[in-house]
């Protein structure tokens, strides 16, 4: 690899400072007593706390898992800590009250949460270590009768709501790190659209962890109702940490008949040094259930993480319905990215689109894992999967494993695959035209992952391509 | 104006460019004729800044800068261009888009305003006719998908879009059939200035029937062996190269 790309593949995490504030943190380790502790700092009802506790004692007797293509140090679960908060943090009425540090933390991410700048058009629910910090917007949404609040808030708010749906997509009987999930999880983002409501705003989440050895277990929650349709999309960056941190979210949707969500996700966390020191391990379960003529739609630009182990999925229950799984996944240094999705096909006529394009730069190792398993029932199902590997340098790698069960011969699957490497003849066709080199590469980059970038909401495709040349150096003019 | 002295170059540890020295003035067509691997075209990719060579000798001075001290970029920016034998396939780039990213660099590095894609589009739908192109070629990935002459006519459009003031043609004509060799000949023609210098690369004869160049160089083993007018270029057709080889040392 010349020299030109190795350099600008090696860019400095812009994220990584830390905030100086002071925090409310529960001692290390997982017991009951940890549960407990969480639960009564969130002043939770009985029915959660037994919930939690089912979660804790089944995770118990569940083993981490270790088919994905990825290599660690084993994770002591008792050396983390589930709990932390920053302590000025009491329910607010207004953004006023946040406390300034906080805010100033976030305007250093680019995301303002103070009315006069926000970002028009967007509602944010910020989301600092274990709790929220503030959602703006908040009048605009309650107006047309959508619920968009930290999970916390929601369970006190809308009790009846988050009883009957959580879990309901992801049990927490579900997987290891789901089941971690369900015991420990602090807050997340809770979205309710009632029934045949268009929401009006996109709606954001961005998470941030700041404490040390601090795991982060957020949860999110999105339901809609029939007819309804909501856009959301969440961020995620940490400091840099010379430990690894655990992050290990759950994501659920419900959309039922005729209703559309598309979830959105650029993922930042900090990856580790060049040397493959620090780093989030990011272990998440999204899953949605697309009932009737309802449409599930996963687009996911992931550029952080020293390891990551995700597979958003869509359970097609419903006839009809729809599942889409769009993804940019990069690793650089020593990353390791083992990401995908799962389609099931239960209903007549459902359809899927899978679109996944992994690049590979430095020693970093990136796997697409991928099923799609059409049941007995799913008459004409249809899918296309579509999977293509960018490789930067020599050093690196890139693995794809799809999985296709069909047990209906009327289903129709189609399976692409391409892997192509960047050279330094492109590189230098773009500088002989007058292009950096920096300029070239996020260039390439961006083309390779255009039919992605274009399924993201117009305010964050820009963000994306940024991102992307920030991790792989460049920006996209 | 293009003032190459001396020049030494190598990949890896070959030395495939002997010393060679050639002035092109303001204007002028020079063309470079010689043998396969005579070094022809790393001549043409040295001019443009191409990292898989090394110069270990020798200078290349253009409008009284050091080339050789600047990266591929900063010679486009100067109005160095190169039109590759091989164009390179950038996928899910558009042409429009690639094209008025070049653009606008060269006019940043003027200190000039950059233009947005509707005043692109006016200045691209001249530059096409010029090649005879059609505008859907616009909305194509850079040369993704692209035939061998559709390739080439795209590397000239590129060379009407950005009017380097140093144009240097590397095989412009090889893989291309009668028809398309008139238009990429008449394009390079329409182009033709007293501010432009042109230097073509070629193995054959028959493109510089079309461009008729001032000057001949013939290339072989790495030196100029012979330089001459544009007779020169027929003298070769009939006779071929070898009347002109020394014995190479062992």
């Amino acid at each position: 690899m010349s020299s030109s790309i190795e350099t600008l593949v090696n860019k400095e995490y812009a994220y990584g400072f830390v905030t100086d504030i002071e925090s409310d943190t529960i001692p290390r380790g997982l017991t009951e007593e940890t549960i407990r502790a969480i639960s009564a700092k969130k002043d939770e009802p009985e029915w959660l706390l037994d919930w939690r506790l089912k979660a804790f004692r089944r995770w118990l007797t569940m083993t981490e898992p270790h088919w994905p293509n990825v290599t660690y140090a084993p994770i002591d679960y008792q050396a983390q800590t589930y709990y932390s908060a920053p302590k000025s943090v009491k329910p607010l009425q207004s953004l006023d009250e946040v406390d300034p540090e906080l805010l100033r933390t976030y305007e250093k991410l680019g995301i303002s949460l103070t009315e006069q700048k926000r970002l028009s058009g967007v509602a944010v629910d910020a989301i600092f270590d274990s709790v929220s910090v503030g959602t703006t917007m908040k009048k605009e949404l309650s107006a047309v009768g959508v619920v968009f609040c930290s999970f916390g808030e929601a369970v006190h708010s809308h009790p009846e709501l988050v009883k009957k749906y959580l879990g309901s997509v992801v049990p927490y009987s579900d997987n290891f790190f789901a089941a971690l999930n369900s015991a420990v999880f602090s807050d997340g983002s809770f979205v309710y659209v009632p029934k045949g409501v268009k929401c009006p705003l996109e709606l954001s989440t961005y998470f941030r962890i700041n404490a040390a050895d601090t795991g982060q277990f957020e949860r999110t929650l999105i339901v809609a109702e029939e007819g309804a349709s909501v856009s959301y999309l969440e961020g995620c960056t940490a400091p840099k940490r010379a430990t690894n941190q655990l992050h290990a979210a759950v994501v659920e949707i419900v959309a039922l008949d005729d209703s559309s969500v598309k979830y959105s996700t650029v993922q930042n966390w900090y990856a580790g040094d060049e040397n493959g020191v620090g780093g989030i391990y990011n272990f998440v379960t999204k899953r949605g259930k697309a009932f009737t003529n309802a449409k599930i739609s996963w687009t996911q630009v992931e550029t952080g993480s020293a390891i990551t182990w995700k597979y958003p999925s869509v359970i097609l229950q419903g006839d009809n319905s729809v599942g889409e799984f769009y993804s940019v996944a990069v690793v650089n240094n020593h990353q390791q990215a083992d990401t995908g999705t799962k389609m099931i096909h239960i209903g007549k006529n459902t359809k899927s689109t899978i679109i996944s394009k992994g690049i590979s730069a430095g020693k970093g190792q990136n796997s697409y894992r991928g099923q799609v398993k059409v049941l007995p029932k799913a008459e004409n199902a249809r899918n296309y999967t579509q999977c293509d590997s960018m490789l930067i340098g020599n050093a690196c790698g890139a693995h794809t494993f799809p999985y296709i069960e069909v047990a209906n011969p009327t289903a129709t699957l189609e399976h692409e695959a391409s892997t192509s490497k960047i050279g330094e003849d492109q590189i230098f066709y773009c500088k002989s035209r007058g292009l950096n080199a920096e300029h070239a590469i996020s260039l390439i980059v961006a083309g390779f992952c255009k039919e992605v970038f274009k399924e993201l909401p117009m305010e964050f495709a820009l963000e994306a391509q940024q991102l992307l040349g920030i991790s792989l150096e460049g920006s996209v003019g | 104006m293009l003032k190459i002295t001396n020049l030494h170059a190598t990949a890896g540890t070959k030395e495939i460019l002997k010393g060679i020295t050639l002035t092109i003035n303001a204007g002028e067509v020079h063309a470079i004729m010689g043998p396969n691997g005579s070094g022809k075209s790393t001549l043409a990719q040295v001019i443009a800044g191409h990292p898989g060579y090394e110069v270990t000798k020798g200078s290349i001075e253009y409008q009284g800068k050091d080339l050789l001290d600047m990266e591929a970029e900063e010679r486009a920016q100067a109005g160095v261009f190169l039109a590759f034998q091989y164009p390179v396939e950038i996928p899910g780039v558009t042409n429009a888009y690639f094209l008025r990213a070049a653009y606008n660099e060269l006019r940043k590095a003027r200190d000039e305003d950059e233009v947005d894609p509707i005043e692109f589009l006016d200045i691209m739908e001249e530059k096409l006719a010029l090649v005879e192109m059609d505008a859907t070629m616009m909305q194509r990935s850079v040369n993704a998908g692209f035939s061998g002459g559709e390739k080439k006519r795209n590397e000239i459009l590129q060379m009407a879009v950005l009017e380097p003031t140093l144009a240097v043609l590397d095989e412009t004509d090889s893989g291309l059939d009668i028809d398309a060799l008139r238009i990429v000949a008449e394009g390079v023609n329409k182009l033709r200035s007293p501010e432009r210098s042109t230097l073509v690369v070629t193995h054959y004869q028959r493109l510089l029937n079309y461009i008729v160049p001032d000057h001949v160089h013939v290339l072989a083993g790495g030196r100029i062996v012979r330089s001459g007018g544009k007779e020169l270029a027929h003298e070769l057709e009939e006779k071929g190269y070898d009347w002109l080889l020394e014995p190479v040392p062992a």
